[in-house]
C-alpha cells in the first residue's frame, strides 16, 4: 500500500508540472465552461426566477462538459510520443497510474470552482452565504472526484480509438447521471437554503458513489492499459 | 473443428427456441383471454405480464453479461467475450421494449408517455450505458484489445443494474416497489410466470446463436487471406 501510495505521489506531481505547463489549456476548459454558463441563460430567457432556481444544475453542467475536454486532453498527451509506454516500462503499478491521473484531473476541475461559482453568482443572481461556502466548495470537490475517476478510465480506453471525441460523453454523461442528480441536489441546497437537513444525506450519497468509482477505477485500469 | 461453431442438422438451442414460443404464447392467451382485469386499472394491467418479465429478464441479460465480463478478464477466453457481447445486446433489446411498454402504460394509467421517475431515469440510463459498451465495441481495433475494454465497460456499466433494482425502495417513487406472490391472484401469476420463463428461454436462444455468431465471424477473419497479400501475389505472377 505505501508503494502504490510513493508510486501515486510520485505520478501525481509528474501530472500536476505537466498541468501547470499547459496552463492555456486550463484556461481554455475554464472559459468553455463560463460560455457554458452563459448558453444556458440565453436558453432560458430573462427570466431571473427561472434562472435562480436552476443555478446548481446549470453549475454542475457547465462542469460536466468542461470535464469531457479535461479527461480527453489528460490521456491524449500521455500517447504523445509514446510517453505512457515509458512509464509503464518502469516498475510502476497501473494502479497509480490511474490515481495519480484522476487526482490530477480532480484537482483541475476543483479549480474551475471559484471562476463558475463567481459567474453563477453574478448571471444567475444566486447569493452564497459566507458559512455555506465550505459546503459549496465540499460538495463541488465531491462532485469533480465523481466525474474524474470513471472519466479517466474512459479517456485511457478511448484515447487510441477512432471517433474518441464522441466517445468519451457517450460513455461518460449516463454513468454519471447519479453524481449529477445527488451534486445538482446537493448545491441546490446549499445555495437557496436547506430547512430540512437534506444535504448531508445528498452529499453521503455522492461520496458513496465517488467511493464505489474510484475503487472500480483502480481495480480495472490495469486490464485497460497492459494491452494498449 | 471448434465444437462451438460447428454446422449442425438441427442446433440443440433450437429447442429452447420452441419451448420459448410455446411459453410466451401460452401465456400471452392466459393473461389476454383467462386472468381477470384488474379491479382499479381494468384491461390495461394486462401489460404487465409482458412488462414484468421483459424487466427480469433484461436485468439477468445484463448479469449474464458482468459475469461473463469477469470471466473475458479472467481467462481471456473467447467464448466469454463472445457471450458478452451477446448478452449485451439482448439485455439492450429487452431494456428497449421494457421502456415502450412502461412508456405505453405510463400514458394509460399516469396520463404522460414519460415520467423523470427514478425507476424510468435508471432504467433509460441503463440502457444508454449498455448502448455505450456496445459503441465503444465497434470503435476498438484488435480482438484481444476489443475484449478486454468491452469488458472493463460492461462491468462499469453493471454498477446501474442494483440502482435499477432496489432505487424503487430508497427513494419515493412513482412506479410500484417489487410485488409478491402473495399478494397477487394465482390467475395472474401464471401468465407472469410463463412469460418470464418463455422469454428467458427466446433471450438464452438470442445469446446462444448471437454468441455462436460472433466466435464463426472471428474464425472466417483469422483464416481470411489480407487483400495485401493477394495484390502481392498477382504483381509476382
Amino acid at each position: 500500500m505505501s508503494e502504490l501510495r510513493s508510486q501515486t505521489l510520485t505520478l501525481l506531481a509528474k501530472d500536476l508540472r505537466l498541468e501547470w505547463r499547459a496552463k492555456a489549456r486550463l484556461v481554455a476548459v475554464g472559459v468553455f465552461g463560463l460560455l457554458s454558463l452563459v448558453v444556458f441563460s440565453i436558453a432560458v430567457g430573462p427570466d431571473s426566477k427561472a434562472l435562480t432556481a436552476g443555478a446548481a444544475g446549470f453549475l454542475v453542467i457547465a462542469l460536466l462538459l468542461s470535464s469531457t475536454l479535461a479527461l480527453a486532453e489528460s490521456f491524449r498527451i500521455e500517447h504523445e510520443r509514446r510517453a505512457l509506454e515509458g512509464i509503464l516500462l518502469l516498475p510502476v503499478r497501473p494502479g497509480a497510474v490511474f490515481y495519480s491521473k484522476a487526482i490530477a484531473n480532480t484537482l483541475s476541475l476543483a479549480m474551475l470552482a471559484p471562476g463558475l461559482s463567481l459567474f453563477g453568482v453574478v448571471l444567475y443572481g444566486v447569493e452564497l452565504q459566507p458559512a455555506n461556502v465550505v459546503s459549496f466548495f465540499t460538495i463541488w470537490g465531491l462532485a469533480a472526484a465523481g466525474l474524474s475517476a470513471p472519466g479517466t478510465l474512459y479517456a485511457a480506453m478511448t484515447a487510441q480509438l477512432r471517433s474518441r471525441d464522441v466517445l468519451l460523453p457517450l460513455l461518460l454523461f449516463p454513468l454519471v447521471v447519479p453524481v449529477l442528480m445527488a451534486s445538482c441536489k446537493a448545491l441546490a441546497l446549499v445555495l437557496t437554503g436547506d430547512p430540512m437537513g437534506q444535504m448531508h444525506s445528498w452529499a453521503l450519497l455522492l461520496l458513496c458513489f465517488d467511493l464505489i468509482y474510484w475503487s472500480l477505477g483502480g481495480i480495472l485500469f490495469p486490464f485497460v492499459i497492459e494491452e494498449g | 473443428m471448434n465444437r462451438g461453431i460447428a454446422p449442425q442438422r438441427w442446433p440443440r438451442e433450437h429447442w429452447v427456441g420452441l419451448a420459448a414460443v410455446g411459453l410466451v404464447l401460452t401465456g400471452s392467451y392466459i393473461g389476454l383471454f383467462v386472468a381477470p382485469a384488474e379491479r382499479h386499472m381494468g384491461e390495461v394491467q394486462r401489460i404487465m405480464y409482458v412488462h414484468v418479465p421483459t424487466a427480469w429478464n433484461a436485468l439477468l441479460c445484463f448479469t449474464c453479461a458482468f459475469v461473463a465480463a469477469i470471466g473475458s478478464l479472467w481467462t481471456g477466453r473467447e467464448r466469454w467475450d463472445a457471450t458478452l457481447v451477446a448478452s449485451a445486446e439482448a439485455g439492450v433489446v429487452l431494456n428497449g421494449l421494457l421502456l415502450i411498454q412502461g412508456s405505453l402504460w405510463g400514458r394509460a394509467t399516469w396520463g404522460v408517455w414519460w415520467d423523470w421517475d427514478v425507476r424510468l431515469t435508471t432504467s433509460l440510463v441503463l440502457l444508454l450505458l449498455f448502448i455505450g459498451v456496445l459503441s465503444l465495441r465497434s470503435f476498438a481495433t484488435g480482438s484481444e484489445r476489443r475484449a478486454s475494454l468491452t469488458a472493463v465497460a460492461a462491468i462499469v456499466a453493471y454498477v446501474d443494474v442494483p440502482l435499477v433494482y432496489f432505487c424503487v425502495r430508497w427513494w419515493r417513487s412513482l412506479h410500484q416497489i417489487q410485488s409478491s406472490p402473495a399478494t397477487v391472484d394465482p390467475a395472474m401469476v401464471l401468465p407472469l410466470r410463463l412469460n418470464a420463463f418463455g422469454l428467458m428461454c427466446a433471450a438464452t436462444w438470442f445469446i446462444v446463436r448471437r454468441a455462436r455468431l460472433e466466435l464463426a465471424r472471428r474464425r472466417s477473419s483469422e483464416t481470411a487471406i489480407p487483400d495485401r497479400i493477394e495484390r502481392i501475389e498477382v504483381r509476382h505472377v
